[in-house]
């Protein structure tokens, strides 16, 4: 084996070995910015007519209080459910909270709350839910130690 | 456990890519540089190449295009990264073991068996029970009914050894191995996949009573005494591995996987330095006490001293990494043979003289690489259970590469254990492939998007109708 075919085999492979890190490290950053289309947003590709009733209706749930504080769910068509169940939109992980514990729901831009037989209740602003209530930006629903509230 | 429990996936009507091509492409990346590294070692050491080579090539071709084809088929959501990440260690650690394989024939040694080949069977073995974890196991989740069973499974491979006569458990002082009929297998690397399934299990059930219960003292949140239990079984479990089979390695990667495990559960720091105070006291008893772990660290402090005797690994190893320097000595240009047991427990050290520093970061980066997807399928996961479990597999991973490396490097003292999936040796590496089956079965359902489930009807909506018997 002649001496420069030795050096081309000796940074040939560190350099193959390196391209492989790239390649890997591509495939990282295209699951973190893009390339996954879910995270993007949530805003279906046919919101012609909710783009219509202008940006009155809130857009996105924030977690003001407890153990998820900080989390915020962008607001889609889709009802929200809250609860400590794993298919839930929002999963708690509260103790004062029952499995299937509310829901939101979206009718015609306006989000409604409901409470789904809870053992401790969904509060908003004081009132113990009862049947669906609206519910405007800003207002805190409180459920167990979590509160959220609805932000446009 | 904090986390996106928002799901990004929920509202993607079926556009979630599977990204099984870019899987196969790596997978392919994977190949040709265990091939190349091949034809490499054989032109370099002894001029031509085997007439093994178009064999060797087929098979292990053949071997990735399986493990692909029943992750397409069974797993099609899972990781692209963690099957090609695993694919490259193994190639490459079957690349250095046939370079000692040819290192030893060399200078003549008396012994002649090749370990590469009794490698690639095992590999063959580790993929061919990845596929049937795939295949048998559907959902991760089931695997958390057999909790208490695998605790059992677990605790009794890990004891085996200890009470075994010496002659059959017995190698270089640790009393890890089970040897029968010519097979020597480590089922401590076994115990370690049920424990973890067990700690996961466990810590599920009973997180938030160790969360929740606790007392703040000097601005630590402490948990009461008796929710100490655990972790204090933990401990004791792993010194008991210390005392009876002086395996030091075990010993440390039980404990901390626990910790870490109970950390991530409940969110608690104290936990942490609770398990860190543990360590330290243990470690201080067993220095004093046993005979072996003083011998450790004092050829770790000063490896130099022991030179002739207990040290003569360690410093053989620095050599061959300081003679490889950055760039390395060209795959078969070193004498990487030099080091006692390099191709186990210094494979670490081969790489590192052959590849330089850039070659050994390079393959670090690899076992990153997988630990990071581990650590993501652990937060995208939505089931406490595979989160918990995720975490622990992908940290089982990480600290066994640490405290490996730092062991050769010089910077811990030696543990017994073996690097994952680059090591001679046939139970870790089949034990490491089965880790790698539940990570890919749990990143697939973390990946999978959620089927949109039909609004459930209520009670009171859903229409009344008579039924007559």
């Amino acid at each position: 084996m002649s001496e420069l075919v030795l050096q081309i085999f000796r940074f040939g492979f560190l350099l193959l070995l390196w391209l492989f890190i790239f390649a890997a490290f591509r495939v990282v950053r295209a699951d973190l910015f893009g390339g996954r289309t879910g995270r993007v947003s949530s805003v279906p590709p046919r919101a012609a007519s909710p783009k219509k009733r202008g940006h009155r209706g809130p857009r996105s749930l924030v977690v003001t209080a407890g153990p998820l504080s900080g989390t915020k769910i962008t607001l889609g068509d889709q009802p929200i459910l809250i609860g400590r169940a794993d298919d839930s939109t929002l999963v708690l992980t509260d103790d004062f909270a029952s499995s299937r514990h509310a829901r939101l729901t979206n009718r015609g831009g306006q989000w409604y709350v409901e409470d789904l037989g809870s053992t401790n209740g969904t509060y908003l602003d004081q009132q113990r839910v009862q049947g669906p209530l609206l519910v405007a930006p800003g207002q805190p629903i409180r459920i167990g130690q979590t509160a959220l509230e609805l932000r446009s | 456990m904090p986390g996106p429990l928002t799901d990004p996936r929920g509202t993607a009507a079926g556009a979630t890519p599977t990204r099984r091509g870019t899987e196969a492409a790596l997978l392919a990346f994977a190949v040709v540089i265990t091939v190349v590294a091949q034809i490499m070692v054989d032109l370099t050491v002894t001029g031509s190449l085997r007439p093994e080579m178009a064999g060797f090539s087929v098979w292990i071709t053949a071997l990735w295009v399986v493990a692909h084809l029943v992750v397409r088929k069974w797993a099609s959501y899972a990781d692209p990264l963690l099957l090609p990440a695993v694919a490259l260690l193994v190639g490459l650690g079957l690349t250095v073991i046939h370079r000692l394989d040819l290192a030893a024939e060399q200078v003549g040694s008396t012994v002649t068996r090749e370990d590469a080949p009794v490698q690639l069977i095992w590999a063959t073995l580790g993929v061919a029970l990845f596929v049937g974890f795939l295949v048998a196991v559907r959902d991760h989740r089931s695997l958390a009914r057999f909790a208490y069973t695998l605790a059992l499974v677990g605790i009794v491979l890990l004891a085996l050894p200890a009470v075994l006569p010496a002659s059959m458990s017995e190698v270089n002082g640790a009393k890890i191995w089970i040897r029968v009929a010519g097979f020597s297998i480590q089922p401590g690397e076994f115990a370690k996949l049920c424990l973890i399934v067990f700690f996961a299990a466990y810590l599920e059930d009973k997180r938030d009573v160790l969360a929740l219960a606790s007392r703040k003292v000097a601005g630590l949140e402490l948990p009461r005494g008796r929710d100490l239990g655990p972790v204090l079984l933990a401990w004791v479990l792993s010194i008991l591995v210390l005392v009876f089979e002086r395996d030091l390695g075990s010993s440390l990667l039980l404990f901390g996987i626990f910790v870490v495990m109970l950390y991530v559960a409940t969110e608690r720091a104290s936990w942490l330095f609770i398990g860190l105070g543990l360590f330290a006291g243990g470690a201080l008893i067993a220095y004093q006490i046993f005979a072996h772990v003083q011998a450790r660290v004092d050829t770790w402090l000063s490896p130099s001293d022991y030179y002739d005797g207990a040290g003569y690994q360690v410093m053989q190893s620095l050599f061959g990494l300081g003679t490889g320097g950055l760039f390395g000595a060209g795959l078969g240009g070193g004498r990487p043979d030099q080091v006692p047991v390099a191709k186990s427990d210094f494979i670490a050290s081969a790489v590192g003289e052959e590849l330089g520093l850039f070659g050994l970061v390079a393959v670090i980066i690899v076992y990153l690489v997988l630990v990071e997807r581990g650590l993501r399928t652990s937060l995208v996961v939505r089931d406490a259970f595979g989160k918990l479990l995720a975490a622990g597999l992908a940290f089982a991973i990480a600290w066994q590469v640490f405290v490996v490396l730092g062991g050769v490097t010089g910077l811990l003292p030696l543990t017994g254990l073996t690097t994952p999936f680059l090591a001679y040796g046939g139970s870790s590496l089949v034990a490491n492939f089965v880790l790698v089956a539940m990570l890919v079965r749990i990143s697939d359902a973390a990946r999978r998007p959620v089927t949109p489930q039909a609004a459930p009807v209520r009670l009171g909506d859903a229409p009344t109708e008579v039924v007559t018997p």
